[in-house]
């Protein structure tokens, strides 16, 4: 397959958006040191539609151009999580039914997150977007340990409650501490041994199922997840694991 | 835009909120905390840190051991009568192992009254600058805009509230380290590394002051600084910005023992000193209701956080603080995609500024119904912000394009001071343009949170505070008066205990019995 550019207008134009801030004076100058810089980046033909001043030595663009390199599709792998969406009752009759005993799932938003927000929409009972959350089901132990807790406490509380899924939620990001916070969790499972025995999922807003195995998560769920996805994929894998070891 | 209450439920509601906060003050007035005598300490002008990093006024506290609940005001005053050394010099003497004496001269007693009266002034001198300041260079229209930064780095932060200021902000809160709630200690110095923020300290307070002071006369207005004074060291926070001139503080009553897992006898003590100190220091509180709904539907929670306004009102009056500094909070937290988003965030928007005419309400932005999309998350940016002005809100946190995405880039906050100050100019007319017709949504929208809210306040009156925390009433999340973190810091005061803080302030206090419909 040949490969794709951008769409504006017109199909093949390779028109995209941009907006940044440089930290020049917004003077005489400023426009065409945008266009400079958007020409020294590969970008062909640019126009710069804005440029204001962001303070006294800033200047914040808008601006279009034609990019210079496209995308061939076909090129491209990217893994969803794979698992058939499963409603409320058929996630219920699948854990009685295949693995007879409650899963037990313990969540928390780790180290300096102090977000609740993504973790309480996938654990608390009521859940995010008329979808229950995991308390609510009766197949499911759900335990939230809440914002800021560290990996060590996660771990300690994952083996005492005889976790089988431990769920990390990492909502609010600085400097890409979230990476370094969900690869903290991974290299304290591999260094105890641990790691084989939970399924392992982290979610957040800049998290993708991707990115998640790249970390080395066993499924990382994005924006827009909802609880019954996370609990659908969650039984399915243990239901999986157990198929395998049995 | 102007509605008509139930005058009945009104006055019903404040003597309700009044009844509550009796028995939480009483508790507070017979307890003592280790933040408390940090408090008392730094105000007595001891700062720094040991050779280990450990604050000094930690170090002080420390040692006072058992003896928490005389309090460190006499035994520090002693040691400084004994020595004939200041109180830094006594604190960094016990830092080296040296104990603190035996207090019980009346010299001691003489001299800790003297040192807090110097502390007092102190505070004194900053608000009064503040004063002189406003004075001299004039305050902005409401609503104030309120932006964030939050690099982690003290510097970058105060860079960036100078850009801030000159795009347009009136009031620059530096947001805090995310672990700092939890920490029993204030860190020190200037700081350049930070979770999500950077952490408070009076060195970063003092390092971005000067910033805006330096911009002040540029934009030709005052403008203002915030940072919050809650988790484990709240009082001891206050007393740092009161000496910084801090001008807003975050300092909810709840919001520690419901989202932070703090101990609830803890955090009363702390937030009854706390807040006597930011009354004294002219500093506007900030309550936290937004965050009833990022755990709860927004469409549903509105009564708690109408009932946490009133039930943060009658605390703030009870600890001296006037309603002109009681900043109210709530927030445009419904879910945008429900029919009728718009006319619920206006009734409850106009229901609270109806309710407390005289606090200056904080109106906080969308955030938990925000995604990537920032082209949607400016839009509703832009409704809040119409909604915010047209009900006559004080105190507007902008909504900002990339929440949910990152903390903002320094383009993201023009583009949101931008739009903010576009719709204040375009819809402020609006306030005293428009009736809420009488019987019509809008109209039952308000009269049905504010009889669940007194619904509410009615249950919690019946069983108390403590108890109400312990059903979990409050954003659903049950707390035990004798859990969480911090009880440990929490002691009774012995008969001996003496804070001459308190017997300085306290007399002043407006008699909080009378904490009412009048206040």
């Amino acid at each position: 397959m040949a490969e794709l550019v951008p769409y504006g207008d017109t199909f093949g134009d390779g028109m995209v958006q941009l907006s940044f801030t440089l930290p020049v004076p917004a003077d005489a100058r400023a426009r065409e040191i945008g266009l400079q810089f958007l020409r020294n980046n590969g970008f062909r033909e640019p126009q710069v539609v804005h440029a204001t001043a962001a303070d006294r030595d800033m200047t914040f663009y808008v601006a279009y151009a034609r990019a210079s390199a496209g995308v061939d599709p076909a090129q491209v792998t990217a893994t969803d999580v794979e698992a058939p969406a499963l409603g409320f009752a058929e996630v219920n009759t699948l854990i009685e039914g295949q693995l007879g005993r409650r899963v037990v799932v313990i969540g928390a938003a780790i180290e300096s997150d102090a977000h609740t927000v993504g973790i309480d929409a996938i654990m608390n009972m009521k859940g995010f977007a008329g979808d229950y959350g995991l308390e609510r089901y009766p197949w499911i132990e759900a335990v939230n340990l809440g914002a800021q807790v560290p990996c060590e406490r996660l771990l300690r509380e994952a083996q005492e409650r005889h976790a089988d899924a431990i769920l990390v939620s990492q909502v609010v990001t600085q400097k890409q501490v979230h990476t370094r916070q969900l690869t903290k969790l991974v290299d304290l499972l591999e260094a105890e041994g641990l790691r084989d025995r939970y399924v392992l999922v982290c979610g957040g807003p800049r998290l993708s199922n991707t990115f998640a195995k790249e970390l080395g998560y066993d499924a990382g769920f994005g924006p827009g997840a909802t609880p019954s996805r996370v609990a659908a994929w969650i039984a399915q894998e243990l239901v999986k694991r157990v198929r395998t070891e049995g | 835009m102007r509605l008509e209450l139930d005058r009945g439920l009104t006055e019903e509601a404040f003597a309700l909120a009044g009844d509550i906060a009796s028995p939480v003050v009483e508790f507070a007035r017979v307890h003592t905390t280790v933040a408390i005598e940090r408090t008392v300490a730094r105000l007595f002008g001891v700062d720094g840190v040991d050779e280990l990093g450990v604050p000094l006024p930690n170090v002080l506290v420390d040692a006072l051991g058992p003896r928490l609940a005389e309090g460190v005001a006499l035994p520090l005053a002693q040691a400084c009568v004994d020595s004939g050394r200041s109180p830094q010099q006594v604190a960094e003497a016990v830092a080296t192992g040296e104990p603190l004496g035996k207090p019980g001269s009346p010299e001691a007693r003489e001299l800790a009254f003297q040192l807090a009266a110097e502390g007092d002034r102190r505070i004194a001198r900053q608000r009064g600058e503040r004063d002189a300041m406003v004075a001299a260079h004039g305050d902005p229209p409401t609503p104030w805009v309120y932006v964030i930064v939050a690099t982690g780095d003290i510097h970058e932060d105060a860079r960036q509230a100078q850009a801030a200021a000159r795009a347009g902000a009136d009031v620059i809160a530096v947001i805090r380290s995310t672990a700092q709630s939890l920490l029993d200690y204030v860190p020190y110095g200037e700081t350049t590394e930070g979770f999500g923020g950077t952490y408070a300290t009076q060195a970063n307070f003092r390092l971005v002051r000067a910033a805006l002071d330096e911009v002040v006369p540029e934009v030709g207005r005052y403008v203002r600084l915030t940072n919050y004074a809650s988790g484990l060291c709240m009082p001891e926070i206050a007393a740092c910005g009161a000496l910084e001139r801090l001008d807003m503080m975050l300092n909810d009553s709840m919001y520690g023992i419901l989202f932070r897992d703090i101990n609830p006898q803890r955090t009363f003590c702390d937030q009854y000193v706390s807040r006597m100190i930011n009354g004294r220091a002219g500093v506007i509180i900030n309550t936290g209701e937004d965050n009833y709904l990022t755990t709860a539907p927004g469409h549903e929670a509105g009564h708690t956080v109408v009932a946490s306004n009133f039930i943060n009102r009658a605390l703030a009056l009870a600890a001296g603080i006037p309603e002109r500094q009681i900043g109210l909070g709530h927030a445009f937290e419904i879910d945008p995609d429900r029919p009728g988003q718009l006319m619920e965030e206006w009734g409850i928007a106009l229901l609270i500024r109806e309710l407390f005419p005289d606090c200056p309400i904080k109106y906080m932005p969308p955030t938990k119904h925000v995604t990537g999309d920032i082209f949607r998350t400016q839009s509703l940016g832009t409704m809040f912000n119409l909604v915010g002005v047209a009900t006559g809100q004080h105190i507007q946190l902008l909504s900002i394009l990339t929440e949910a995405v990152h903390t903002p880039f320094l383009a993201d906050r023009l583009l949101a001071i931008q739009d903010a100050r576009r719709v204040f100019d375009a819809a402020r007319p609006l306030r005293e343009s428009l009736q809420a017709v009488p019987g019509g949504p809008l109209d039952r929208r308000a009269a049905a949170v504010l009889e669940q809210t007194v619904g509410l306040l009615r249950e919690v009156a019946g069983v108390g505070m403590f108890e109400a925390i312990e059903r979990g009433w409050f954003a659903d999340t049950p707390r035990r008066r004798d859990g969480g973190r911090g009880l440990e810091g929490v002691a009774k005061r012995s008969p001996g205990y003496h804070n001459p803080f308190l017997e300085l302030w306290e007399p002043q206090l407006a008699g909080w019995s009378a904490v009412g419909a009048d206040g």
